[in-house]
């Protein structure tokens, strides 16, 4: 087993290496320009110059890139251009703040996933099988940003049960209550996807486990239905946990929206905040760790894999 | 008695009357006063940036961080005067008492500074600290020397030639021309503390987090992209802006309906621009609206050296096009004002234009015809955006425009890109892919005369050296540019600049299309916020009822 962790970790550094190549010749193929972002229009062409020469952008492509990734691999991210703020601890502030609403929206989205996904299976045709498959159905579709919207009208500005913005009061507390609070519209909206697609998964993953034989051999047998679903489920596990991987993977970086609707200070606010101000350094170090993290996250999953279902060996 | 009684009811109605309108006006003078001398509470404001402006001295952001960033946290030598709205702001004394250009020689200024100012951190404030501050933004070689600050503010002040300490409180500044415009060109550059940068290592990064001017605000608490905390600087120099507010806090909401929602639930007690159809509904629920007029126009620069767009009579014809009056009142709810110039009636520099462009379909189409395009359509491109500082609702006001535009023969390509983008191209011109597309739609401010008229309509303000991008060039317009700078003379100065707009109307490098009120909304418990006509604001004058 760990000559197989150590394996997958060594083969992860050519995929980030892949993932540094293409994030570094993409912002640079694409419009826009950092410094002219940065400074006024009519900023004297000598200053231009010379923060060019600054940064290193007076450089060929691939000696910017080599520098870069020098710096990168002794953990140095560099300076933000826009605010000159190390990229790290921006990095740091940002992931947690992501990392606290992805954590809480996989948890909501991820429980109500498999209980759905299951109930419907159990229930194959019958109304809750509908009515779950309606839910998740809705989940996948309703945009999570017109989602977040209607959230803020409803439960902030309706019903005033629940902030609409921030990460905590604008008096400054720092309570957990106060935190939790802040949470709660943002994972609820976070939470919609994940919970239809795993919702689906789950259901044809378990419809399948229950169309086999051994299943109808413990039918026979006569065992307990509880028993029975312990069963299905642990077979039915596999498929649906590689997805959990892959949409916890999304949470942490695919809120963009929910993080900007909701002025929450995450990755995902720092990563559009980035864009617009063709913040480079700042853009590749979030892709970077959010790809690292695609990486590990990957890992996990295969190796819950083999603990759950033996007959999967990594050697 | 009854006879006596029609007299004396009517007399003892005159005197109850004038008892009740006496006390209403003793209300109303009680409420207005107890507005301007009460103080207290915490201002929150919700921003439209995403992210606070830096904090070490010169901004980032343009206007919108000196507005949040750069005045409440610093001083210039002169200031806006933001405490009325009725009339623009004048420039009056701040960090220097006094100031005059030498009789003998124009290109020389004297400045006199204020005494017994003191930074944040209790440092004096004196010539050293103006002579340190000009190096930290011209001296490449001074070890305080900030490129970044310095790339936000050189361009402004580019005429200054050289400064100099007289005597502790004394500083000269040289131009490289006879120039009037300096007040307005030292208004932007400000003074942070030399004691405090070598106190935290020599280091901007580290200013920045824990800074130090001597404006009426201290910073004290900053947290990226989530907000910034002033507490009030109760020993400001001047007594009368001593903030009335204990505390402001900034909070970055790019998202309108995120906005629109922390001020419905009472989570900030400030927002900037309100999306226009929210407004009558806010109002309806008690908030304050203000909308006031300020130098912002939203115009489209033209490429005077591509068809249609290098002949007067079509530029001066799609001026007659546009419906201003129909897109300020159906599309943005009366936030905005028709623009017909690039300052607005009423402006010290807006003149006696002989072309008044009012919504005039019929002279549109005769001008059309006498350019040559009877009967003819003719196709062109505009670059725009889909949103941006200022931008105002930029999709739809550009399919407004078009629509009006085809009804003259002109058929527009809108080509939208992203902001930063269309800023590029704001800088290059229409050059390279862009050489053919017929105008770009970028707002702008006319806070001072350089920033109305010289970096966009003087023949030396072509890129890279400015942004005169349509390629105007007039020697008369430069002329009245030069003559306007060269005038010491307020009244001279402004009736030359209002010649030079008279000019600028008539030749139509742009098509111009509205003015905007800079809607704010506040909640109710928010006392004696001035809008005045500029972009920025004072904020020692706002305070929160308890």
């Amino acid at each position: 087993m760990w000559s197989y962790i150590v394996r997958r970790l060594l083969l992860g550094i050519p995929t980030l290496l892949g993932v540094t190549i293409i994030i570094f010749g993409l912002l640079h193929l694409a419009p826009g320009d950092p410094i002219n972002a940065m400074l006024p229009p009519d900023a004297p062409q000598e200053v231009v110059q010379m923060i060019r020469e600054q940064m290193g952008f007076n450089k060929p492509l691939p000696v910017q890139y080599w520098r870069w990734l020098k710096r990168v691999a002794v953990g140095d991210f560099g300076n933000s251009i826009a605010t000159r703020r190390p990229v790290l601890s921006d990095l740091r502030e940002a992931l947690g703040n992501t990392f606290m609403l992805a954590i809480s929206a996989a948890c909501l989205g991820f429980t109500l996933g498999v209980g759905l996904g299951t109930t419907a299976a159990f229930a194959q045709g019958g109304w809750l099988d509908k009515v779950a498959s309606a839910t998740a159905i809705a989940g996948v579709s309703l945009p999570h940003y017109w989602v977040a919207i209607l959230l803020i009208i409803i439960f902030s500005v309706e019903l005033n049960w629940l902030p609409a913005m921030g990460i905590r009061s604008t008096s400054g507390a720092t309570s957990a209550w106060d935190l939790a609070q802040h949470m709660i519209l943002p994972t609820v909206a976070l939470s919609l996807i994940p919970m239809g697609v795993i919702m689906r998964m789950t259901r044809s993953s378990v419809l399948e486990i229950l169309s086999q034989e051994f299943v109808m051999t413990l039918r026979a047998k006569g065992l307990w239905s509880r028993t029975i679903t312990r069963h299905v489920v642990k077979n039915a596990a596999p498929p649906v946990l590689t997805l959990m991987g892959l949409q916890f993977g999304y949470l942490l970086g695919g809120s963009v929206l929910v993080e900007t609707v909701f002025s929450w200070p995450g990755s995902g606010f720092l990563l559009n905040l980035s864009i617009f101000q063709r913040d480079v350094p700042v853009l590749q170090g979030v892709i970077l760790v959010l790809a690292a993290f695609f990486v590990i996250l990957n890992l996990c999953v295969d190796i819950l894999h083999s603990v759950i279902d033996p007959r999967i060996r990594r050697t | 008695m009854d006879g006596m009684g029609k007299r004396g009811r009517g007399a003892v109605r005159r005197v109850l009357g004038a008892m009740g309108v006496g006390l209403l006006g003793l209300m109303l003078s009680w409420t207005a006063a107890r507005a301007q001398s009460g103080r207290g509470g915490t201002l929150r404001i919700g921003m439209t940036a995403a992210d606070i402006a830096y904090t070490a001295g010169q901004p980032d952001q343009g206007f919108e961080g000196f507005r949040f960033v750069g005045f409440p946290l610093y001083d210039a030598l002169v200031r806006w005067d933001l405490s009325q709205g009725e009339r623009l702001p004048d420039i009056v004394p701040g960090l220097a008492e006094s100031w005059e250009v030498d009789p003998a020689d124009v290109q020389r200024w004297l400045f006199k500074l204020r005494r017994g100012v003191k930074f944040h951190d209790g440092s004096d404030f004196n010539a050293d600290a103006v002579i340190w501050n000009w190096d930290k933004i011209r001296n490449k070689d001074a070890p305080q020397y900030d490129v970044k600050q310095a790339g936000e503010i050189a361009f402004r002040i580019a005429v200054i030639k050289s400064y100099r300490k007289l005597d502790d409180y004394t500083v000269e500044f040289t131009t490289t021309r006879p120039s009037s415009f300096v007040p307005f060109q030292v208004v932007y550059v400000l003074y942070s503390s030399p004691a405090h940068w070598e106190k935290v290592g020599r280091n901007w990064q580290a200013f920045a987090t824990n800074p130090s001017g001597t404006g009426p605000f201290k910073l004290t608490r900053l947290v990226p992209r989530e907000r910034a905390e002033y507490e009030a600087n109760m020993e400001y120099w001047d007594k009368n802006r001593v903030p009335k507010a204990d505390k402001v806090i900034l909070l970055p909401m790019p998202e309108v309906t995120t906005r629109l929602a922390a001020l419905r639930t009472g989570q900030v007690d400030w927002i900037e621009v309100p999306p226009p159809d929210a407004i009558p509904t806010l109002r309806q629920a008690g908030f304050q609206i203000f909308l006031r007029s300020y130098p912002h126009v939203w115009p489209y620069s033209l490429n005077l050296k591509a068809a249609p767009w290098d002949n007067k009579l079509v530029r001066q014809a799609a001026n007659y096009a546009i419906d201003r009056e129909g897109l300020c009142k159906s599309l943005l709810n009366d936030t905005c004002t028709p623009a017909t110039g690039i300052v607005y009636p009423g402006h010290p520099w807006f003149g006696h234009p002989k072309q008044t462009y009012s919504y005039d379909l019929k002279k549109a189409k005769d001008l059309m015809k006498q350019a040559g395009y009877d009967g003819k359509r003719v196709r062109t491109s505009f670059l725009i955006s889909t949103s941006g500082s200022g931008q105002m609702l930029p999709l739809p006001m550009n399919e407004y425009v078009q629509e009006n535009l085809r009804e003259i023969g002109i058929d527009v390509d809108l080509l939208p890109i992203e902001w930063n983008t269309l800023t590029v191209w704001g800088r290059k011109g229409f050059v390279e892919e862009h050489a053919q597309t017929g105008a770009l739609n970028i707002s702008y401010n006319f806070v001072e005369p350089f920033s109305a008229f010289v970096r966009f309509f003087h023949s030396a303000s072509v890129p890279p050296r400015s942004v005169n991008i349509t390629g105007y060039i007039n020697p008369e317009a430069d002329r009245l540019i030069e003559a306007a700078e060269a005038s010491f003379e307020a009244q001279v100065r402004d009736d030359t600049l209002g010649k030079l707009h008279e000019q600028l109307i008539d030749d139509a490098p742009w098509i111009f299309v509205v003015h905007d009120l800079n809607p704010r909304a506040m909640s109710p418990k928010v006392k004696g916020f001035v809008p005045p006509q500029s972009w920025f604001v004072d904020l020692s004058l706002p305070w929160v009822e308890k």
